[in-house]
């Protein structure tokens, strides 16, 4: 393999690492910072692509943006509501929102489960000609994306210290502590999911424009990958200030990329993707739950072997 | 000014399980007072202060509080002039935040969006200090590496940072250990003295519910059986509070928790 091919290597995974990144820092706030796994992010991340996709071919590349993530948080609020106010559990009001997404999306892209972008202006065509002339020009994409993640990671980090984002914070550590400081859980839970869906959706959306096309299973088994990538970049910087954790989940999610080209270098078949990251998923899990009872093990191994007639 | 009027709480109705918790307590606390709460297991003290806080809503009467009806405001509405401390010090603080943090939320100054200001900060130092356990210096330390003790501490603090119209102490130190309990109960009789608070404390230790505070009152199921303050209650002993229970309740004072002296 020559060096040029390691760097369109290297720069393929940086994008798609990136892009996906911003599923992964919303899955900070909800899954690391509220404590709800939500699994509508499948759906939430189609659904960013698909609306996004709709309001670029409809001529307004930029408004594609808040479009996408106005609909991502429409639809966080109703995974919210479903499990603040309808008592229906958190993991299955997720499962129930990405199920009717399905419908909603294929509605959003007009009867169609296919939308081509190739011949429309998106994001990245209308911003190539600002990077022009510049180092950047061949590698605006990255840029533009990197662009997008810095925001999101500034915004979450100047968020998670304000009054609000300390009580999204201590809802997820202890809700009880939450209503005995006169604060909602409700209200802070409804707020978390809501932000958090925006970035999902505005994931979905940049990732359908950078490949010019969106396909109504473009956000299949994104929560396990933003999952995975999450417990990966909490392995090397999962301490430490809100900051180094949020910059932590953008590296986890390149470091998940990156590890997913080399392997498909081997010769891994693309489809086997879903594969390794529900692994990895499994492994980040258990793994400290199995470590804690391996002496537990070692201990009746022992006895077993040492038995008293 | 707490006034409850005639609450009863039943749980399970209708089931095997049925419990009638409370059965119709009256009570007024006037401002100002320090009331220590006795009685055996199932007396429904904690039912009490549950129905005060909102944990749940009572089946009939009222609950006011300084002249507003709270009867059936939600828990975290409530929480703006309700403290209370549980007996497990882990209850009232989140493990994964910091000690500034933590204050920060009970302290709630500033809108949604505001930040801790150096102002809050300031006020903080001032007020851990108070609790000469050298927490002012870990004011960026999590909260879950504090011990029990430390925890409730700190849970005192944030429950009083804002002069609340009541304060509901459950067995609050209970849980700690000889000494560091007597600290906790030392420090809560220090700010509920300072502050003018209005305070109701659940104890299973029979001397210092004699010792503290200006009233005592007996619960025994569902319902206050023994008020008492003023100079009868100066001149009662353990021994006096063992024979009223069996005098009230027909039946002699057992809670697996009870202590009769120090």
């Amino acid at each position: 393999m020559d060096m040029s091919s390691i760097i369109s290597l290297l720069q393929t995974s940086l994008e798609l690492g990136l892009v996906s990144s911003l599923t992964v820092l919303a899955l900070f706030l909800s899954y690391t910072m509220l404590n709800v796994c939500d699994l509508s992010t499948d759906g939430c991340f189609t659904l960013g692509a698909a609306v996004g996709a709709v309001v670029a071919l409809s001529g307004h590349p930029f408004l594609s943006i808040p479009a996408a993530m106005a609909a991502g948080m429409l639809s966080g609020l109703i995974t919210g509501v479903l499990q603040t106010k309808m008592g229906i559990d958190s993991l299955l009001s997720g499962i129930i929102v990405n199920t009717a997404l399905y419908s909603i999306n294929i509605a959003v892209m007009g009867n169609s489960s296919l939308l081509n972008l190739n011949k429309t202006e998106t994001i990245f065509t209308m911003l190539k000609s600002a990077f022009a002339g510049t180092a950047f020009a061949a590698s605006y994409k990255t840029v533009i994306v990197l662009i997008a993640v810095a925001v999101v990671v500034v915004f979450l980090t100047l968020f998670l210290g304000t009054r609000l984002g300390l009580a999204i914070r201590a809802t997820g550590n202890n809700p009880d502590m939450v209503r005995s400081s006169s604060i909602n859980p409700v209200f802070t839970t409804l707020v978390g999911l809501c932000v958090a869906n925006a970035f999902t959706a505005l994931s979905g959306c940049m990732l359908g424009q950078l490949q010019k096309s969106v396909n109504i299973d473009i956000g299949t088994g994104m929560v396990t990958m933003a999952l995975a990538s999450l417990l990966i970049g909490r392995a090397f910087m999962g301490k430490g200030p809100v900051s180094v954790r949020a910059v932590g989940a953008v590296v986890g999610a390149i470091i998940f990329r990156i590890v997913y080209a080399i392997a498909l270098r081997f010769n891994m078949p693309a489809f086997m993707l879903k594969l390794v990251s529900s692994i990895i998923v499994i492994i980040a899990i258990s793994g400290p739950y199995i470590k804690t009872q391996i002496p537990v093990i070692k201990r009746r191994m022992s006895a077993g072997k040492g038995r008293v007639e | 000014m707490l006034v409850i009027d005639k609450i009863t709480k039943t749980f399970n109705p209708g089931t095997i399980n049925e419990k009638k918790a409370l059965k119709g307590l009256s009570l007024t606390v006037n401002d100002a007072d320090f009331i220590t709460i006795i009685g055996a297991n199932g007396a429904g003290k904690s039912t009490l202060f549950n129905a005060i806080r909102g944990k749940f809503l009572t089946d009939s009467g009222r609950i006011v509080l300084d002249g507003k009806d709270i009867t059936l405001l939600p828990d975290y509405v409530r929480a703006k002039n309700i403290g209370m401390l549980f007996q497990d010090p882990m209850l009232g603080s989140a493990p994964g935040m910091t000690i500034e943090e933590n204050l920060a939320l009970a302290a709630g100054h500033g809108g949604w969006l505001s930040r801790i200001s150096n102002a809050d900060r300031k006020l903080f130092r001032e007020k851990l200090s108070l609790l000469d356990m050298g927490l002012e210096d870990r004011m960026n330390h999590p909260v879950g590496l504090l011990s029990g003790g430390q925890r409730q501490a700190l849970t005192l603090m944030m429950a009083t940072i804002n002069k609340p119209q009541l304060l509901l102490l459950d067995e609050h130190t209970a849980a700690l250990d000889p000494a560091t309990a007597e600290k906790v109960l030392k420090l809560t009789a220090d700010i509920v003295a300072e502050e003018k608070i209005t305070c109701l404390m659940v104890t299973h230790n029979m001397q210092s519910a004699l010792d503290l505070g200006n009233r005592t009152i007996m619960m025994d199921s569902g319902n206050v059986i023994y008020d008492v303050s003023g100079e009868e209650r100066k001149a009662l002993t353990v021994p006096d509070l063992l024979e009223k229970f069996k005098e009230q309740a027909g039946r002699m004072l057992d809670n697996d928790r009870m202590l009769l002296g120090n």
